[in-house]
């Protein structure tokens, strides 16, 4: 059961600032998912094995090799804020 | 006061020196202009698709077998998700639940005991981009960021709680990069980040089993801050004991400048990571072929050239361990014994004055201006009584400093050793002739006034006498 104090938690770590009534919202659609989970979890899956991947590769290596970098105008192109070469973010901490 | 004990585990991250990224093909190259090493992957735009650099495994396997390690069949890469912007996609790629390597452990060896310390594991991840302050970090709004190492691959080993002090600590990271270094796999330097130590520090009442209440601490730079920053932390903890108090598990960073550690913001929430495997990347299957490949491509590891020191060229232990701590200087010494049959002369000249000029002047062992074969020809002229041990001692600055050979340097400067009998009796003569005070003393039985007459005549040839020929004239006329 997903409580309000719950969404708090996930809310500081995904940095984002709720309102009471998203709270509210979202605590209700979490519980929807976990609900959902509940119903899969009825079926049986003994003989199944836990599955991370559902297509059949394995093992698809590249060489190390060094290819072409992007230009550092189009690296930065889509950035809201630069100084110089770099990105500007706000502070974290 | 309670006795206690000090519990310490390290994770130390290496960064691997392949040509390129982890999961893309933009250069590992240190430095650069910040945003210059980068491409569509390694900044996270929508679409873009990892793929594992071969190499990588590679390395991780041949450092994970030089460790003892047990390599995992199975591996997969996981997303390790928070919002941090050293990280353009909100996520770093790492191993979780199924790490590379397990179970690996080192020798350590600490006034003459050896101990074995446990490795957990060993996975492989992507180092993150760096955040640039401009000004003070606390009162400056913005970050600056630089994703030049973003993506760079490292692996990450975690010893077991297995260190009792920082000294074990100081130790064990020393001895993991020497064998790091033997494989060639890294550049191991501190002080470009290559090589990087986070400690986790506890202290519990003595004889007791279960473990005391944690910290980790952060930002040591260098071996020395390293040592310093656990023994700080150690008495930090038992102090707060002593005084009733509890240990907060808590993450502290070392504060180099003021020798102290300092609690960092509370981050125990934080640690929700919401692990998941990385859909982008295919599971890997490490065949024991290719495991075997790596194996047999090792070069002999520290502790075996250490036992084969003392087996074959009967050094002492001890000088068998600083020869082979670095593979450039065993590889050095091995090049001189090749040519020069007296190793313990030879480890001598190594461990003592080479090893200083070398440490002195900041020079790397492979860049060393006295090569092996300019060494034993010095201890030949040594051993033939061309010239003295002091003489010897003067040559070698000079070698060092010129990178010309012995031979040249005593013939420009003068320095053979004068072993011509009839040159050193007059000096002798002249000497117990200025000195009757010292030979009354020495006819009275002072033997020290003996050592005071050959200084005089050394003095008097600067050096180039040959000292027992000296001892035996003076005898001889006293």
């Amino acid at each position: 059961m997903i409580t309000e104090k719950d969404v708090d938690h996930v809310a500081i770590l995904a940095r984002l600032a709720l309102t009471g009534k998203e709270k509210e919202m979202f605590t209700k659609q979490l519980n929807d998912v976990l609900e959902h989970f509940q119903s899969l979890k009825r079926l049986n899956t003994e003989k199944v094995q836990p599955t991370a991947y559902v297509l059949p590769l394995r093992n698809i290596y590249r060489e190390d090799q060094v290819g072409d970098h992007i230009s550092l105008e189009d690296a930065l192109a889509n950035c809201p804020d630069r100084d110089e070469n770099y990105f500007r973010v706000p502070k974290i901490v | 006061m309670t006795q206690y004990e000090t519990v310490i585990g390290l994770e130390v991250h290496v960064e691997l020196k392949t040509r390129s990224k982890i999961f893309c093909h933009s250069t590992t190259a240190f430095g650069g202009d910040p945003n210059t090493h980068v491409c569509l992957v390694c900044l996270g735009l929508p679409g873009a698709l990892p793929v594992i650099n071969k190499s990588v495994v590679e390395y991780a396997i041949r450092a994970a077998l030089a460790l003892n390690f047990q390599i995992a069949g199975f591996n997969k890469f996981d997303r390790k998700n928070y919002f941090y912007p050293d990280m353009s996609k909100n996520c770093q790629i790492t191993q979780n639940d199924l790490p590379l390597a397990e179970h690996g452990y080192l020798n350590i060896e600490l006034n003459g005991d050896t101990k074995k310390i446990g490795i957990t594991r060993l996975h492989m991840e992507e180092d993150t981009g760096k955040l640039v302050h401009q000004g003070s970090i606390t009162t400056t709004p913005f970050s600056l960021v630089d994703y030049n190492r973003a993506g760079v691959p490292l692996i990450e080993i975690v010893s077991e709680p297995d260190l009792r002090s920082p000294e074990e600590a100081y130790e064990y990271l020393n001895k993991l990069k020497a064998v790091i270094l033997y494989t060639g796999v890294s550049d191991c330097k501190m002080e470009e980040g290559s090589l990087r130590c986070d400690a986790n520090v506890s202290v519990r009442p003595a004889g007791s089993t279960e473990f005391g209440t944690k910290t980790e601490i952060k930002n040591m730079n260098s071996f020395k801050a390293l040592q310093k920053a656990l023994a700080y932390e150690v008495e930090r903890q038992i102090e707060v004991l002593e005084e009733g108090g509890r240990i907060v598990q808590e993450t502290r960073t070392w504060d180099e400048e003021k020798g102290i550690t300092l609690a960092m913001r509370s981050k125990e929430h934080a640690h929700d990571y919401r692990y998941m495997p990385e859909p982008d990347l295919a599971p890997l299957v490490i065949d024991r072929e290719w495991v075997e490949e790596i194996k047999r491509s090792l070069p002999e590891l520290p502790d075996d050239r250490k036992e084969r020191y003392v087996r074959d060229y009967g050094l002492p232990a001890y000088d068998a361990m600083v020869l082979t701590n670095t593979k450039e200087l065993a590889d050095y010494f091995e090049a001189c014994v090749a040519d020069y049959s007296n190793p313990k002369a030879v480890s001598n000249w190594i461990m003592g004055d080479l090893s200083r000029l070398l440490k002195a002047n900041g020079t790397e062992t492979t860049n060393c201006p006295i090569r092996p074969e300019q060494l034993t020809a010095m201890l030949r002229l040594l051993e033939k009584g061309t010239i003295s041990g002091k003489i010897a001692k003067v040559v070698f600055e000079e070698m060092f400093a010129s990178g010309k050979d012995a031979e040249v340097i005593v013939k420009e400067k003068g320095l053979v050793q004068i072993s011509d009998e009839g040159a050193i009796t007059s000096i002798v003569e002249e000497v117990i002739a200025k000195n009757p005070k010292s030979v009354e003393d020495f006819r009275a039985g002072k033997s020290r006034a003996l050592g005071f007459l050959v200084g005089q005549v050394m003095k008097a040839t600067k050096g180039k006498a040959n000292p027992e020929l000296v001892n035996k004239l003076l005898k001889e006329r006293l």
